[in-house]
């Protein structure tokens, strides 16, 4: 069958059981575009107010459906407008295909209108990209790009097609997929030595990352925890894998992690890492981390092994791989000692209400658990708001917090919820902002307009840049460099102005009241509420420190 | 993790493809690996490439140069080439000024090197000499009392000894 480079593109979507994309048309695009038009019953489109929107909507819709995201631009603005939306999938390994057009070929390195090298800009931002000038090179392309972004470490793969390429034609022939890159081999002894370690620990503790939703080790990590009698911390990326009710979840680690998280890494005797990189918003001082501890790191990137901390063993195998095969190898132990000892730090918690306003972060977070069910999908941008969700909120669900841990992008949450909230209709999303991090794509409140989406945007309001501001407060003599910016945005009027609803809240009365209304709404709702600019993210360890540098309130 | 500084010689194999050696030392830019010298060759093989590296670091920063070097989709095999087992070879081209009164002498160390004298004109003598990189240096340092004028060294490509590299 001859078709169109287009039409090539879109089959092989097809292939990949892709059938929603994101995007933005333009001028390079428009044959790409027209096929779109033509497959509008195969392929939902949706149109967002800007590309970096369309990214972060690609990207949260992977996160919360484990498919790949896929997302269309134009060439020149259109593909550098999706760069931070790039890079916020590579930092968190996420699978991603961005498709961009590109000015003619003829036109190449002739600096014509609305040309870039996007494959040169976003090489540091991918696992690979491709610039496809020829016919008979894209339909490898395409299918080489979804195995690369789904093997191994996944994350974003990039392809710039020229636009005379999307009007060629060529022979199609169906395919299946290709088969992903076999995962990592590691040996009997390795485990063996692993599980000896843990067999022989006395105050054993699991550290776990994105690897484990990434390989969906979930189930066999619960397993071992409950064995073993083991408590566990989990990183940003790794929220709703150990039930928020479980004794043994001690809750996040790092910076703004628990008292309990953070005390029990430094008294272990042995911390089994498992796809977990020891960033430093974890392993802030990497020195003095875990310190009296045997560290052990699982990783199915064998980069990240002695990256960060050096660890005393490492094997490189995917998470849920190496679980099954160290389950039955582990004894039953009893370390309720140890266990209860965890659990009773786990009565301090670094909630210091400030009393300049009657409404509280963390009682916004619970008021919001309380009336929502266990499957809804929070997704957060990011900045004081996003600590408090990820420490207030009850997670219970993998796959059901949605937020940039690694890049840590400021205006990822609107373009995110969008792409959560299509890839899971039938689910209730709701969208945690600040008033800072909202102003940078509130834009996207008109694709969530136009698709109907019930989102529920939860605006903590403090009227200044708060993380940044409370920095400040710490270690800046409280000199207010660019935080407090006097905007006047009356947010639910401008909800109106975009078609939503909007709403306000400055008393947990009001706030629950008003929830319970947005929960009625058929599309996206807004509820601006008013918390003081004093309030904290605690408890903090600062940059560069350890668990005795500690603020607790 | 040993932290003592070593200096390694690292082959990869990479595709023979455009940008490849834009996405390796691209690599080493962001991740601020520090080399002193990286060489690129055809191959037996047109479809592949050769990129030889000469990196100055501790056993911590060489497994993050292979480690994520090898993450890249264009490497298709890299590994280090150990001294005992391996050949190193250099090439240098040197220009010094030399006339009718010290060219004799010159060429005298020329002659032990091993280098040849491959252009002369009336005031000046261009020699070109191969071998490992400490034997480049020693005999720029036995040059170093004439006036040196240009320079140009290719840096490293090494190959292993006994089977080929996808025999192993």
């Amino acid at each position: 069958m001859k078709v169109t480079g287009s039409q090539l593109v879109a089959e092989i979507l097809l292939e990949h059981g892709v059938d929603t994309v994101f995007g933005y048309p333009g001028g390079t695009a428009l044959n790409l575009y027209d096929t779109l038009y033509e497959y509008r019953d195969k392929i939902k489109h949706v149109l967002t107010a800007h590309e970096q929107g369309a990214a972060h909507a690609a990207d949260g819709y992977s996160r919360a459906t484990g498919k790949t995201g896929v997302v269309f631009a134009t060439s020149g603005p259109g593909a550098t407008n999706l760069v931070t939306g790039i890079a916020t999938a590579f930092m968190d390994s996420i699978p991603m295909v961005a498709i961009t057009a590109n000015v003619p070929d003829s036109l190449i390195g002739r600096d014509a209108f609305q040309e870039i090298s996007i494959t040169g800009v976003a090489m540091p931002i991918t696992k690979h990209t491709f610039f496809v000038n020829k016919i008979e090179d894209l339909a490898g392309a395409l299918r080489n790009a979804f195995r690369i972004a789904n093997s191994g470490r996944k994350g974003p793969v990039l392809i710039d097609i020229t636009k005379d390429v999307t009007a060629a034609k060529i022979d199609y022939k169906p395919a299946l997929p290709l088969p992903l890159n076999p995962s990592p081999v590691f040996r009997d002894e390795d485990v063996q030595e692993v599980a000896a370690m843990i067999n022989a620990a006395e105050r054993p503790i699991i550290y776990f990352g994105g690897g484990v939703p990434a390989s969906n080790a979930g189930e066999e990590l619960n397993r071992l925890l409950e064995i073993a009698d083991i408590p566990a911390t989990h990183t940003l990326m790794a929220a709703g894998i150990v039930g928020y009710d479980n004794k043994r979840n001690l809750g996040l680690i790092g910076m703004h992690g628990s008292i309990a998280a953070n005390k029990a890494v430094d008294r272990a005797d042995l911390v089994l890492a498992l796809g977990a990189r020891f960033s430093d918003r974890v392993a802030l001082n990497p020195k003095k981390f875990a310190r009296k501890a045997r560290k052990v790191q699982i990783d199915i990137d064998t980069s990240e092994i002695n990256k960060n901390v050096l660890v005393d063993f490492g094997v490189t195998a995917d998470v849920k791989e190496f679980l099954t095969r160290l389950l039955p190898l582990i004894k039953e132990k009893d370390h309720s000692e140890w266990v209860s000892q965890a659990t009773e730090w786990k009565k301090r918690t670094g909630d210091v209400k400030c009393q300049d306003a009657e409404l509280h972060p963390s009682e916004i977070v619970q008021s919001v658990c309380k009336l929502t069910d266990k499957e809804t999908i929070y997704v957060t941008d990011v900045g004081q708001h996003q600590m408090w969700a990820a420490q207030y909120l009850n997670h219970e669900k993998t796959h059901n917090f949605v937020t940039s841990g690694g890049l840590g992008t400021m205006g990822f949450g609107y373009g995110a919820a969008i792409g959560a909230q299509v890839g899971n209709p039938d689910k209730r999303v709701v969208h945690f902002t600040g008033d800072g991090s909202f102003h940078m794509n509130l834009n996207e409140a008109c694709t969530a307009v136009s698709q109907e989406l019930p989102i529920i945007t939860v605006i903590m309001n403090n009227k200044v840049l708060g993380m940044v501001y409370q920095w400040q407060t710490t270690f800046y003599g409280k000199r207010y460099a660019a935080t407090t910016p006097e905007r006047k945005t009356d947010f639910p009027k401008l909800a109106e102005a975009f078609g939503a609803k909007g709403f306000s809240a400055s008393n947990p009365a009001e706030f629950e009241e008003v929830f319970k209304k947005a929960l009625q709404e058929k599309g996206p709702v807004w509820i601006d509420c008013a918390i003081a600019r004093n309030e904290r993210v605690l408890p903090m360890i600062p940059a560069g420190g350890a668990v005795e540098d500690m603020i607790i309130g | 993790m040993d932290q003592k500084i070593k200096k390694e010689v690292i082959s990869i194999l990479v595709d023979n493809q455009a940008n490849v050696l834009t996405r390796v030392s691209s690599l080493f830019g962001r991740r601020g690996f520090n080399i002193d010298s990286l060489t690129v060759s055809a191959t037996n093989d047109p479809n592949l490439s050769r990129i030889t590296v000469v990196f100055t670091g501790t056993e911590q920063g060489l497994h993050q140069i292979i480690t994520q070097t090898a993450k890249l989709e264009v490497v298709k095999k890299i590994f280090t080439l150990h001294s005992g087992d391996s050949i190193y070879r250099e090439l240098l081209l040197l220009k010094v000024r030399a006339d009718k009164t010290n060219r004799s002498a010159i060429k005298e160390i020329v002659d032990i090197y091993r280098g040849r004298i491959v252009d002369l004109s009336k005031d000046s003598l261009i020699i070109e000499i191969t071998g490992d990189s400490d034997k480049l240096d020693a005999f720029m340092e036995m040059l170093s009392c004439y006036e040196i004028a240009e320079v140009c060294r290719t840096g490293i490509t090494g190959i292993g000894r006994g089977p080929s590299w996808d025999e192993k």
